[in-house]
């Protein structure tokens, strides 16, 4: 039984990037507000020391920073004639824990979806018709949001990170040197972008030979000294290539402990509880209104925090399950179509071409998740789809992450897997192997959702969340259309051997993927195929927001957390400037 | 780098820079991982950080029986075999680095999600064997004794590499049966392990000497590329380092 504690003004659950800045916003109006992190306190000095930091096995091999999947994780299958089993170990996608979450262990990579995103199947019907629409199967949405309304909310998350890159398009104006079909920003980025190792600038020559337009890909590992506006101050990134799955040691990859954090935790009216997981949000007898939250400490106990606004701001897992857990909305049907509450569960679509080089040395162990350098020409919209057979496509990059050799020691198909003839590949591979990835759209279809597991539980009792997913047609035919693409560049860059992986079917637990995962609690204008409104309200529950991926009803070929941040910051806007002066349902 | 490796008492260098790039920017709120709830500026100790989980090195196996010791010897110096190139798996360490891996927390997956029921499942799903890592070891290796005794009245370590090599192709391709863990199944994580072993920072107790990344050019756990990043297409030759610091580091006194 838990044990009621006093009432506070705000409990924030979750605090990686979304939940820091929900906390950070609401504290700075005077409100007291509690922050839940079921994961360790993590702090740069001491979590990730410089001394001990550059540990592949430790970080990479054995996913130290990602969520214990003993402590939670998702059952999986890939249609609902299948039973799920548990993911017993992360393979696809890396679960972040602990202050910072996900945040703390990302590439660094900030983009600001393009102004059709927000309206895509508005968009794709106007472009291409009804009838196309409707053969591609999919069950696309609109946001009911625009980039209009977007784009302080992400000028304000790229000045916290203090993203690196060149805009491309200054409030219309088409900007040299970035990426054109970036949608018109009010400014430039907070910080130059960073310098290139060879595989990212031999690339971009290449790609521009070949008419292309290549731009620095946005990174929140920051070009260089810089205090962002709560007075948080960062260092240059130092290329180190220890990055995506570690944490930086030397303060230059934006996260929440790194930006946010430092700040908020100064403040008299925030408290954080790390150890401490929520089970569920608690409604009252009307289901109409959120009383607080029901969470477990670190010393086995349960308690009950009543709290005025509950913010839910989790990964986008947790956010669906809570959700689920907690009854709020109808749970998504895969068979009618109808319900909510997992509904339009969406990944991406990871594609690569990997590039053997006998002449060349690209010092692969030098770069970061988000140094890079990358064209847009074959992402979203910004081609003409007539005909295709397809809708969407994907960010086509280089970017070194780094080249530890556990992970990274790629060899020719065909190489022996062990023993003299394998050892010599790998020495010969080693230096001259570079990667071109194309980051490609997700896109819904009725069969892919999210629900509780009927047998896998957690240590407490609760269900499993249930993934229930695999790659529709019209992403495979897309897949192997962008792949072909940047097989044609990496040829013309004058590799040797070009070894082509579009993302094939089934989707599978067995290598990794990426972490960006979306949906499940859709943003949107109609609370029948929507659960909260362009403000993250829940729709029915107005002292409810759900933030984070989970709000996005389709997934772009873009990384999400800019996004992320962007929803993040729009909705503490909602809430600072309507919801505390008139609390109730911003949009009835 | 355990705490207690030999050469890092004291401040060490590496201590200090720590501490000098960590002060030259804002200090971060911060506290024990166990402390429950942080409110303002919660404690901070100087030098003090999270190291990494390494076993303790010594003279003994610390999972493997002597028998079991000499047959993932004799396995890890087929895989990676002494040549030109470098030392082979045994000299390099990697029987010691999965020894010490079974017996922390990978040995058991600790850290893994191990309820029932478990399935069978679809190859998408992914590894749903209800047997943890120290079961695999334990019960393969006696199947593969097992194996060797009847096939050629010998076990593993006693065979000639030309015999090794096709029976470890036979156990990769999973045409000899055990009965407890599929034989392609068993391979395939001891060569993932091995190639761990090879490639891990040598605070694991493989990669001695650093020997795999001298072999191929990776300069190890350096952090700063700064004066490198723009430098194209050239050899670099830089001279790698552990996280327990370098060879020409370790100088005492």
């Amino acid at each position: 039984m838990a044990t009621k504690l006093p009432a506070t003004d705000v409990v924030v659950v979750g605090l990686g990037w979304a939940g820091s800045i929900l906390a950070h916003e609401l504290a700075e109006e005077g409100l007291n507000v509690i922050g839940f992190e079921r994961g360790p306190w993590r702090d740069t000095a001491q979590d990730f020391n410089i001394a001990s930091a550059p540990d592949e096995l430790r970080y990479s091999a054995r996913q130290e920073l990602m969520l214990r999947t003993r402590q939670n994780t998702v059952t999986m299958r890939n249609n609902t004639s299948q039973t799920a089993l548990p993911m017993r170990e992360w393979g696809s996608f890396h679960p972040g824990n602990g202050t910072g979450g996900a945040g703390n262990h990302w590439a660094g990579i900030t983009y600001r979806y393009d102004p059709s995103t927000f309206r895509l199947k508005s968009h794709l019907i106007e472009r291409y018709g009804q009838q196309a629409y409707n053969d591609s199967n999919l069950t696309l949405q609109d946001w009911g949001t625009d980039w209009d309304e977007m784009e302080p909310h992400y000028a304000k998350f790229e000045a916290i990170a203090g993203t690196s890159g060149k805009a491309g398009n200054i409030k219309g104006e088409i900007q040299e040197g970035g990426n054109p079909f970036e949608g018109p920003r009010s400014g430039e980025y907070p910080n130059p972008p960073l310098k290139q190792p060879y595989g990212p600038t031999l690339f971009a020559k290449t790609a521009a030979e070949m008419g292309y337009k290549p731009y620095y890909v946005p990174s929140s590992l920051v070009s260089r000294a810089y205090t962002n506006p709560l007075g948080v101050t960062m260092g240059p990134c130092t290329y180190c290539g220890f990055c995506t799955n570690y944490g930086c040691a030397n303060y230059s990859k934006a996260s929440a402990i790194t930006t946010i954090l430092p700040a908020l935790i100064r403040k008299p009216n925030f408290i954080a509880k790390t150890n401490s997981e929520v089970h569920r949000v608690t409604l009252d007898g009307s289901g109409k209104r959120a009383t607080g939250v029901i969470y477990t400490d670190a010393s086995g106990r349960t308690w009950e925090q009543p709290a005025e606004l509950v913010i839910v701001a989790a990964f986008i897992l947790e956010n669906v399950r809570l959700m689920l857990l907690s009854g709020v909305g109808t749970p998504y049907d895969p068979r009618t179509g109808k319900g909510t509450t997992g509904r339009n569960y969406c990944y991406q679509t990871a594609n690569n071409a990997q590039l053997f080089f006998k002449d060349k040395n690209f010092n692969p162990f030098i770069g970061g998740g988000a140094v890079g350098m990358g064209i847009d020409e074959l992402n979203n919209d910004n081609f003409d789809h007539s005909g295709l057979g397809f809708f969407g496509g994907g960010s086509t990059r280089v970017t070194p992450i780094g080249a530890a050799p556990i992970g990274n020691t790629p060899v020719p198909p065909g190489t022996p897997k062990w023993g003299g003839q394998w050892k010599r590949a790998v020495k010969e591979h080693y230096l001259g192997n570079m990667s071109v990835g194309c980051e490609a759209s997700s896109y819904a279809q009725q069969g892919n959702y999210l629900s509780l597991d009927p047998t896998y539980k957690d240590p407490h009792g609760y269900p499993l969340l249930r993934m229930t997913f695999d790659f529709p047609d019209n992403d495979m035919r897309m897949a192997q259309y962008v792949t072909d693409k940047i097989g044609e560049i990496g040829e013309r860059m004058g590799a040797d051997q070009v070894v082509k992986t579009p993302r094939t079917r089934p989707w599978n637990n067995l290598s990794y993927q990426s972490s960006h995962m979306t949906g499940g609690f859709l943003m949107g204008s109609d609370p029948s195929t929507s659960s909260v409104n362009k403000h993250l309200q829940t729709w029915g529950i107005p002292n409810l927001f759900v933030v984070g991926a989970s709000a996005a009803p389709q997934n772009p070929g873009f990384n999400p957390t800019g996004t992320v941040g962007a929803l993040a910051y729009k909705a503490a806007d909602a809430i600072r400037r309507l919801y505390l002066k008139n609390p109730g349902e911003m949009i009835g | 780098m355990s705490n207690d490796s030999g050469a890092r008492t004291g401040v060490t260098r590496r201590q200090v820079l720590a501490t000098s790039a960590a002060t030259a920017f804002v200090a971060a709120a911060s506290s024990k991982a166990s402390a429950l709830t942080f409110t303002q500026l919660p404690e901070w100790s100087p030098f003090a950080h999270n190291p990494p989980p390494t076993a303790p090195p010594g003279d003994h196996w610390q999972f493997f029986t002597a028998d079991e010791a000499a047959t993932i010897e004799a396995i890890v110096d087929r895989l990676i075999p002494a040549d030109d190139l470098s030392i082979g798996g045994k000299e390099a360490g990697c029987a010691v680095f999965i020894d010490r891996q079974l017996q922390g927390f990978f040995g058991t997956f600790a850290r893994l999600y191990m309820e029932p029921p478990f399935g069978k499942g679809t190859p998408a799903q992914g590894d749903q064997s209800p047997l943890v890592p120290q079961q695999r070891y334990r019960f393969g290796l006696a199947e593969l004794e097992q194996y060797c005794q009847s096939e050629h009245q010998a076990s593993f370590k006693e065979l000639n590499g030309d015999q090794q090599d096709q029976i470890l192709s036979a156990l990769e391709q999973g045409e000899i049966h055990f009965e407890k863990y599929p034989s392609a199944d068993f391979f395939a994580l001891v060569l993932q392990n091995t190639k761990e072993g090879f490639f891990a920072d040598p605070v694991y107790g493989g990669n001695k000497d650093m020997v795999s990344w001298k072999m191929i050019g990776f300069p190890g756990a350096r952090y700063d590329y700064r004066d490198y990043v723009e430098k194209h297409n050239q050899t670099l030759d830089l001279e790698p380092l552990s996280i327990g610091g370098g060879t020409h580091w370790n100088h005492q006194g």
